[in-house]
């Protein structure tokens, strides 16, 4: 039985992924905001199949160290072998020109904490020798737009912090998956006009647990990502700073 | 964000809100007044489920509470039916009523009380229907049910939004002994053995004819009747195939009266190779067109809309050979019709069904629809019929109070527990509601 972590776990992705290890019978502890939903998800989970769900309410971004998180889960699951961190807050990138002060608190959910949760892991999984830590950037990560460049970059640290630890995980038999989704349908994204290159949760759930049982170290979801990408941060600066993206 | 019905003919830009618990949908209701709808998978073809304020339901998807002795199963309002059934079947246990496909949530199959393919046996969707929670016009929570609040129960079902926002239903399963049905096809040569077939049949647990528009003379409507028994041996589903989906749009014209005929022609010719009982997977037998997600798209920008009505019995025969003498004689293509048998008319005043035949039909948006729909109209309520409202694009007002005369009551539920401006939709403003 996997014993498993998942800090914002009220993310529609991660929640998600909830699903599918509760049907596979894991043990599960959930961290999020609001009381309301983390009850209703222990609910549904338990009827999946969860062989526990425990539960408990943390606002990360008003933590001295969201690295206490960990320590809390491994009590009330009595072990852990996978770590997801997938809370996140996509800013208003027009504040965030002018307001410091968002672009900072952006930073601090996206970046902050899910460093601190991750150091606090990786000393975990590296003393026992096994584990998963599992951590969703974004697309936006692969290169500044004018549109979204503080999101992006809050999400970009984390893909140098993630090939760091992966490196100095390795060799203890530790797998850190990066997972770079592309436009997901979840309350993230409510307010977005839906199109063809969309996915929806259930979609990027099924490939963060194929992506975790073939061990792989970054991934691009929905997979085509990776080729539009790829184009993308071929473009020469020259030419990218005239664009329109 | 931009939103449309699933016949995507009109489109509106809407301020919509993604609540994740009943708690944040009261909040919402407190927070703000003014009208608003709840919406599920759009999947209702006209503006049924268009406002300018939407409460896009589907991330309150949870299940609740499941009985595994009395099939008592409770669950949030924004689960899908395929997904309700992804966990029942395995445990034995079934979905009495579905509707024609697995995307539609709990909440949209409550609120359009929808009917599926053995209506004339077990009624529509309301009767597995135990309770329900609304969200009333002040945030406030009501469980109803046949014993407590049962006008509003009784109104909320068939009731299209418009009575408070669903956040929960407790749906009586029914056990189950395999996901498998057996599978007959039964050709057809024109309207009146179509029609005498499916009298014949009646006692088959689910059945329906897909109706052949693009033939004249002999063969006009000529049918294939498709009749489904639920298999008694248990044997394990087959994996899971990925849906293919379509991702962009046709270019308008493709849906033309040849393809229409080419079409007709292989599913009949398909239809008439299968006479023999086949077993097939429950998710095939009711969700056929879920095997190609966004199949809405073969129609083009131009979108399309479907037409479906309810004749009762006695003019049945007479009204679908003069609907079909106008659909087959005008200028606009009509790929596919289906036709069935409903059973008699419940409590629920805004409910669609009644004791007779239901006739559905796809039609293009051209130049011409909107007066052919209009033509439609009028023919079914002088046969006495009604239009179903979860697929109506643009009934008069007129048309509407005649073929629901209990439109009255339901207004006066509505007053009572303070929802007649809070809760209105697109297609409430054009009906007078
Ligand atoms: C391929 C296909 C086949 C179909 N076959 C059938 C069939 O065989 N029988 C049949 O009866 N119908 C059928 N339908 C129609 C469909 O079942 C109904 O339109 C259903 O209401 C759609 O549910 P939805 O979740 O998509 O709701 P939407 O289309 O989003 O909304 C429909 C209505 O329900 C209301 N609503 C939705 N959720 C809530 C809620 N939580 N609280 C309050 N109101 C709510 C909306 O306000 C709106 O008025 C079919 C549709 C398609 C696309
Ligand atoms: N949706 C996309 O298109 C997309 C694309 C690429 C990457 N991602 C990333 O995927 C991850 C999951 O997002 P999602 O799409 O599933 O959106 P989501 O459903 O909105 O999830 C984001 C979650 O983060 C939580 N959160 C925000 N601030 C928090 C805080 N201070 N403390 C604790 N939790 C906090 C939110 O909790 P509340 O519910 O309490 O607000 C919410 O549950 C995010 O990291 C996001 O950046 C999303």
């Amino acid at each position: 039985m996997k014993h498993i972590l998942i800090v914002g776990a009220g993310s529609a992705i991660a929640e998600a992924c909830a699903r599918l290890w509760s049907a596979e019978g894991a043990a599960l502890h959930l961290v999020a905001r609001d009381p309301a939903r983390l009850a209703a998800m222990a609910d549904d989970l338990a009827l999946r199949g969860a062989a526990r769900v425990s539960h408990g309410v943390a606002d990360v971004a008003r933590m001295d160290d969201a690295g206490d998180l960990v320590d809390a889960a491994r009590a009330a699951l009595g072990g852990l072998d996978l770590v997801l961190v997938a809370q996140g807050v996509l800013p208003n990138q027009r504040a965030c020109e002018r307001d410091f002060a968002q672009a900072r608190a952006a930073f601090e959910v996206n970046t902050l904490a899910s460093l601190a949760v991750l150091t606090r892991a990786a000393v975990l999984f590296e003393e026992q020798g096994h584990g998963a830590l599992i951590v969703l950037g974004s697309v936006a990560g692969d290169r500044g737009r004018a549109s979204n460049y503080v999101y992006g970059a809050s999400k970009a640290a984390l893909e140098v912090f993630a090939s760091g630890l992966r490196n100095r995980l390795a060799r203890r038999g530790v797998q850190v998956l990066l997972v770079k989704p592309g436009f997901v349908d979840t309350p993230m994204t409510a307010a977005f006009t839906k199109g063809p290159l969309w996915a929806q949760p259930a979609d990027i759930a099924r490939g963060i647990l194929r992506a975790l049982e073939t061990r792989r170290d970054v991934v691009y979801l929905p997979a085509f990502w990776r080729a539009i990408m790829l184009v993308i941060r071929l473009l020469p600066e020259r030419v990218f700073k005239r664009l329109t993206l | 964000m931009l939103i449309s019905g699933w016949g995507r003919h009109t489109r509106i830009d809407a301020d919509t809100a993604r609540p994740a618990t009943a708690t944040a949908v009261r909040a919402l209701l407190a927070a703000r007044d003014g009208a608003l709808l709840a919406r599920g998978m759009c999947r209702s073809y006209g503006d049924a489920s268009l406002a300018p304020r939407i409460l896009d339901m589907t991330a309150l998807d949870r299940l609740i509470a499941f009985d595994a002795d009395s099939g008592l199963f409770e669950c949030d309002a924004g689960l899908r039916l395929a997904e309700l059934l992804d966990f029942c079947v395995p445990r034995g246990w079934w979905l009495p009523v579905l509707p024609g496909t697995g995307a539609v949530t709990v909440g949209g199959a409550i609120a359009a009380d929808v009917h599926g393919k053995n209506h004339h046996h077990v009624g529509g969707f309301g009767t597995a229907v135990d309770a329900l929670d609304l969200v009333l016009a002040d945030g406030s929570r009501l469980r109803v049910s046949r014993d407590a609040h049962a006008d509003l129960f009784q109104a909320t079902l068939g009731g299209m939004g418009l009575t408070g926002v669903i956040v929960a239903a407790r749906l009586r399963l029914v056990p189950l002994a395999s996901p498998w049905l057996e599978q007959r096809v039964l050709p057809a040569a024109n309207l009146d053995e179509t029609l005498a077939l499916l009298a014949r049949h009646a006692d088959a647990s689910y059945s329906v004819a897909w109706v052949d528009l693009s033939r004249r003379g002999a063969h006009r409507a000529r049918a294939l009747i498709m009749l489904g028994e639920h298999a008694d041996t248990r044997t394990s589903p087959a994996p899971h195939r990925r849906p293919l989906t379509l991702p962009v749009d046709l270019p308008t014209g493709v849906i033309n009266r040849a393809t229409v005929r080419a079409f007709n022609a292989l599913y009949h010719w398909r239809g008439a190779g299968a006479a023999t009982p086949r077993t097939v997977h429950y998710s095939q037998y009711f969700f056929p067109l879920d095997a190609l997600g966004g199949w809405n798209r073969l129609y083009g920008r131009r979108g399309f809309v479907q037409h479906q009505c309810v004749l009762p019995f006695e003019c049945a025969p007479r009204a679908l050979a003069e609907m079909i003498g106008t659909l087959t004689t005008g200028s606009v293509p009509a790929p596919l019709a289906v036709l069935k048998a409903l059973g008699p008319a419940n409590d629920h005043p805004l409910s669609f069904p009644m004791a007779g035949l239901t006739f559905a039909v796809d039609l293009p948006m051209t130049a011409d629809t909107q007066a052919l729909c209009a033509r439609l109209d009028d023919l079914v309520a002088d046969h006495g019929g009604r239009l179903y409202l979860a697929k109506d694009a643009s009934m008069s007002a007129l048309n509407f109070r005649r073929g629901y005369p209990r439109w009255e009551a339901f207004q006066a539920v509505r007053e009572r527990y303070g929802a007649l401006t809070r809760f209105a939709s697109l297609q409430s403003r054009r009906l007078g509601l």
